[in-house]
């Protein structure tokens, strides 16, 4: 049953990120990014951490996906079906990608995979060894280690934020005044 | 035994399954009749011009920008919140949990202030308002006419 | 075993959704009652006695009218925008707790849905979500007013969000908890509710959560008089049934999360003595589960009051500019909710005094008389008689 669930979320996952990959519109890609980012919140209820899985949904989903989003649809146009022009406008949402490079991407690539799946094959999945109900939740211990041991990153977030701000407002600049 | 999230999943499935029900049985029900004209958009009457691929205000993006880095602020106070007020870590530390927890958090979230502060000052929350722009119509009724009328029927406005 | 969980669980979650659906359902017909009441009118009063059977026959209109989906729309999408933005309008409720617990032989069963510990994390995150029901669907449409109807939403509910939740971190800070049954439980007594020491959170949260509905004043999503239908202009039958009656799921379940956050959910005063004394006289479970009965009837009591206050601020309030919804959002509601915060937090730990934040409260008052006062007297017009 829970075995069934998980590979369930797994194939929604992948599905998503192929789609990612291969759908020629970027808003389609858009939308496929969040069924991905769905899946990753559910595995992350897998592996007992709650508190990451809903971060994740308000974070990315709720956040970063709307700016992804709307960046897409104010420079993209939205293709139109039944007229003549369909090639044309799936031309200009294409990523043109130089040949240049193209076995530093793939080493990139490679290298990555193989961290990732070190990472999860490392990864301890808590659903599968303790009884579900008993799992407490995770979000008081990541309050107190916030609190006391992660200090200075939780710190140095807020420090990042603001010249998050601060840059995003400088490029923002430009096209509110032009 | 079913676990809280195993019946949160179980919740969206019986909606998903409502959702869908709902929709096929309207399907049987409803007519299904399309004309060109049933199907083409609808621009208040007018024949439609283009598709709905208009600019529109880059602000959205830079509110949409500034409003990922409080989500951020905000799920790390999640935790904090929880763990502020805990009696034990009261009790534990002899009072000074909670100060050293405010402390934090405050100095956090003021950092954040700042950059809501600046982005406040440099305008990027600014919104323009309408201006409204009187219609200038090429008439040959020479303006001073109507003025004339508004003068005639003006209500006192003081006794 | 399994399986008696699975059909106990199932039938609670079947309660809930059609609980939902039947206030939804009948809030429509409310919300034109009062809105009848307001404007002096009669309201529906043809289909049943004194109109009741208005919602079914609407129902049926939905089902029975064709629907069509524009060429030059995008036919998946189309189709699921409604559908999101219905899911997750249903979703929400799944965590409220609508009762404190139903006693039946050795079992005890609490009136929710799902007893999740991460309950207020999981309505914000549902809340996240609601964004892109409305999006994808206004997208999907390839329609310029639709568009236009989807981006404000989203803008909109992304910039009340943030108040929304810092609102909510000042109450999470009083009880430590992110459960909503032990937020409930945390507001005994008619003073400890959460309004009397959270008066600023609470009116934020209020604003946010018209906000986040998309109900007027901050409607502006579907903004008739600027934009057609907004984001469901181009969309008939079921589909707009979807995305009205989605409307009318969050006004349930938005008045449901405010009673519980700040009116005490199914607390109400005198509560343990009404349920010492029903114990006495009834026996541990009937006497219980009565009580229980009680306290739910109370928070159905506070949700109505909640959704006919949502029907009374839309059939008086008019509806507002795009740049004064914004500057409300980010130049007012954000800088309260982060004062609120810190006030709190001081408050909480200066001897545990919860009601820090009636400081601000005042504050606010003395400055709004002293500008009413000192604000230029206008003259008395008089209107000559005709």
């Amino acid at each position: 049953m829970l075995q069934i669930a998980f590979f369930a979320f797994i194939a929604l996952t992948l599905i998503g990120a192929l789609t990612v990959l291969l759908t020629r519109n970027v808003l389609y890609s858009a939308y496929a990014l969040l069924l991905t980012l769905l899946g990753v919140a559910a595995l992350f209820v897998f592996a007992g951490a709650d508190f990451l899985a809903v971060s994740q949904i308000i974070i990315y989903v709720g956040g970063v996906l709307v700016l992804v989003l709307f960046g897409v649809m104010l420079t993209s146009k939205p293709t139109t079906i039944s007229t003549s022009t369909v090639v044309a406008s799936e031309r200009s949402n294409a990523i043109l990608a130089g040949s240049r490079g193209v076995w530093l991407g793939v080493l990139l690539a490679a290298g990555l995979f193989f961290g990732l799946s070190r990472l999860l094959m490392n990864a301890h999945f808590a659903l599968f060894d303790q009884p579900i109900s008993k799992a407490p939740t995770t979000i008081d211990t990541i309050g107190k280690q916030l609190m006391t041991e992660y200090i200075v990153p939780f710190e140095v977030i807020s420090i990042l934020l603001l010249v998050a701000l601060v840059g995003a407002g400088y490029l923002a600049k430009k096209s509110i005044k032009p | 035994m079913l676990s809280q999230f195993g019946i949160m999943f179980l919740f969206i499935l019986t909606a998903f399954a409502f959702i869908g029900g709902i929709l096929l049985f309207g399907k049987l029900l409803r007519p299904d009749r399309p004309t060109e004209e049933k199907l083409t958009t609808y621009e208040s009457g007018e024949e439609p011009v283009g598709n709905a691929g208009v600019q529109f205000n880059p602000r959205f993006y830079v509110v949409a920008l500034v409003f990922v880095l409080f989500d951020v602020e905000l799920v790390l106070l999640f935790p904090w919140a929880t763990v502020f007020g805990q009696p034990t870590l009261i009790a534990e530390t002899g009072g000074l949990w909670g100060w050293f927890a405010l402390t934090e958090a405050v100095v956090f979230v003021v950092i954040l202030a700042l950059g809501l502060a600046y982005a406040w000052a440099k305008g990027y929350l600014d919104w323009e308002k309408p201006q409204p722009q009187l219609p200038t119509v090429a008439t040959k009724v020479p303006t001073t006419l109507y003025e004339q009328v508004n003068e005639r029927y003006k209500r006192p406005t003081t006794p | 075993m399994e399986l008696t969980v699975l059909v106990i669980k199932s039938l609670v979650i079947l309660a809930v959704f059609g609980i939902t659906l039947l206030i939804a359902t009948y809030s429509t017909y409310a919300e034109r009652k009062v809105a009848a009441f307001l404007q002096d009118r009669i309201g529906p009063n043809r289909a049943g006695p004194f109109g009741l059977l208005q919602p079914i026959a609407d129902a049926g209109k939905m089902f029975f009218k064709e629907d069509f989906i524009p060429a030059q729309a995008n036919k998946w999408l189309f189709i699921l925008g409604p559908c999101l933005a219905m899911l997750t309008a249903l979703m929400s409720s799944a965590v409220i707790p609508f009762g404190d617990s139903i006693r039946y032989g050795s079992f005890e069963v609490p009136v929710q849905g799902i007893d999740v510990n991460v309950g207020v994390l999981y309505v914000f995150g549902v809340v996240s979500l609601g964004v892109y029901g409305v999006m994808i669907g206004g997208w999907a449409s390839n329609n310029k007013f639709s568009l236009l109807g989807a981006i404000r939403a989203a803008s909109q509910n992304i910039s009340y969000e943030v108040a929304l939740g810092l609102s909510i971190i000042a109450i999470l800070m009083m009880t430590g908890s992110l459960s909503l049954r032990h937020i409930v439980n945390e507001q005994n007594g008619f003073f400890q509710w959460n309004v009397f020491t959270q008066p600023l959170g609470f009116v934020i949260f209020l604003t946010c959560a018209f906000a986040e509905c998309n109900r007027t004043p901050f409607d502006l999503p579907e903004c008739e008089t600027e934009l057609v239908g907004g984001y469901h202009t181009e969309y008939s039958s079921m589909k707009l049934g979807f995305y009205l009656f989605a409307e009318y799921i969050n006004m349930f379940t938005s008045s449901a999360i405010i009673s519980t956050l700040y009116f005490g959910g199914f607390q109400y005063p005198f509560m343990h003595q009404v349920h010492d004394a029903l114990v006495d006289s009834l026996g541990s479970t009937v006497g219980h589960n009565i009580a229980t009965g009680i306290g739910t009837a109370v928070l159905f009591g506070k949700i109505f009051f909640f959704i006919f206050f949502f029907m009374w601020v839309r059939w008086t309030i008019p509806r507002f500019r795009f740049d004064q919804l914004m500057n409300l959002g980010w130049k007012t509601l954000i800088p309260l909710s982060i004062l609120n915060v810190v006030l709190t937090g001081a408050g909480l730990l200066f001897d545990k005094f919860k009601y820090a934040t009636w400081l601000i409260v005042i504050v606010m008052i003395i400055m709004a008389a002293t500008n009413a006062i000192k604000a230029p007297r206008r003259k008395p017009v008089t209107v000559p008689q005709l």
